[in-house]
């Protein structure tokens, strides 16, 4: 990690309320980070999308496995790891929620929309098990975040899962 | 129907749901949300607005939307559940839809 990384770690209960509390969490260091209020929506929206994947298809919601949150501030971007103690998924294995065949699908839009409102999305396999998550966003330059955020680029999805 | 609030995984979600399955429980099958002062839906609300749409129509009803915020919108649009919904600005012309 470089020197003047800035990193928070959390641990999270596999429940509900950990979403919440992971989105604000996030949003507060966002906030501080200087991002504008569309790219603190995007952020947030991702950060509860990929706890609510943790919680629902990584830890199965079972309350004797953890939700590990992470954040690294660079002088360049945020970075958010989500990692649970799954067995872990293939991103090639995502149906594409936007396919005619599953726009009413009830589910699995999650990773379609961290795609489209992060700079940088990935899956890795965990060091011990598991699914991290890895989403990031560039800060923003100065002068180019105005407070609603108008600054922030437009959300397009960059893939089609 | 007037929604309010933030429809995410959990409570939000849970309460669309049941007043949705209330209102066909109860053989009211045309069915207008207003989401006016809905300022936030996650892939939760997105997946329980779903639910509804289908349970509606699968019992030969409809489900519409009315006056969404521009982020629901967007977010409609870049699901492309935007199509699959019928959304009005105006509520008479919604409920003449209906008819």
């Amino acid at each position: 990690m470089a020197p003047d990384t800035k990193h928070l770690e959390v641990t999270l209960e596999t429940q509900v309320e950990s979403v919440n509390l992971a989105e604000e969490l996030c949003l507060r260091v966002a906030e501080a980070a200087g991002f504008g209020e569309d790219e603190c929506y995007r952020i947030g929206m991702s950060v509860r999308e990929g706890v609510i994947n943790a919680f629902h298809y990584g830890n199965r919601e079972c309350p004797e496995k953890k939700i590990h949150l992470a954040v690294d501030l660079t002088e360049e971007k945020m970075i958010i790891h989500v990692l649970d103690e799954g067995t872990g998924f293939n991103l090639a294995d995502i149906p594409d929620p936007l396919a005619e065949e599953n726009l009413l699908s009830t589910s699995g839009r999650g990773i379609f929309l961290m795609r489209a409102f992060m700079d940088e999305f990935d899956v890795v396999a965990g060091k011990n098990g598991g699914a991290e998550i890895v989403m990031s966003k560039r800060l923003p330059t100065p002068g180019s975040a105005s407070p609603n955020g108008q600054g922030g680029q437009a959300a397009s999805p960059q893939h089609g899962a | 129907m007037d929604l309010s609030g933030r429809i995410i995984l959990g409570d939000g979600s849970a309460l669309l749901r049941k007043t949705v399955r209330g209102l066909l429980e109860d053989q009211r099958k045309k069915i207008l949300l207003n989401l006016a002062d809905v300022d936030y839906i996650d892939s939760s609300g997105i997946g329980e607005l779903v639910s509804g749409f289908t349970a509606v129509k699968n019992q030969g009803g409809d489900l519409k939307l009315l006056q969404l915020t521009k982020k629901v919108r967007d977010l409609l649009q870049i699901t492309k559940l935007y199509t699959v919904f019928e959304v009005f600005s105006d509520e008479g012309t919604a409920i003449r839809s209906f008819q």
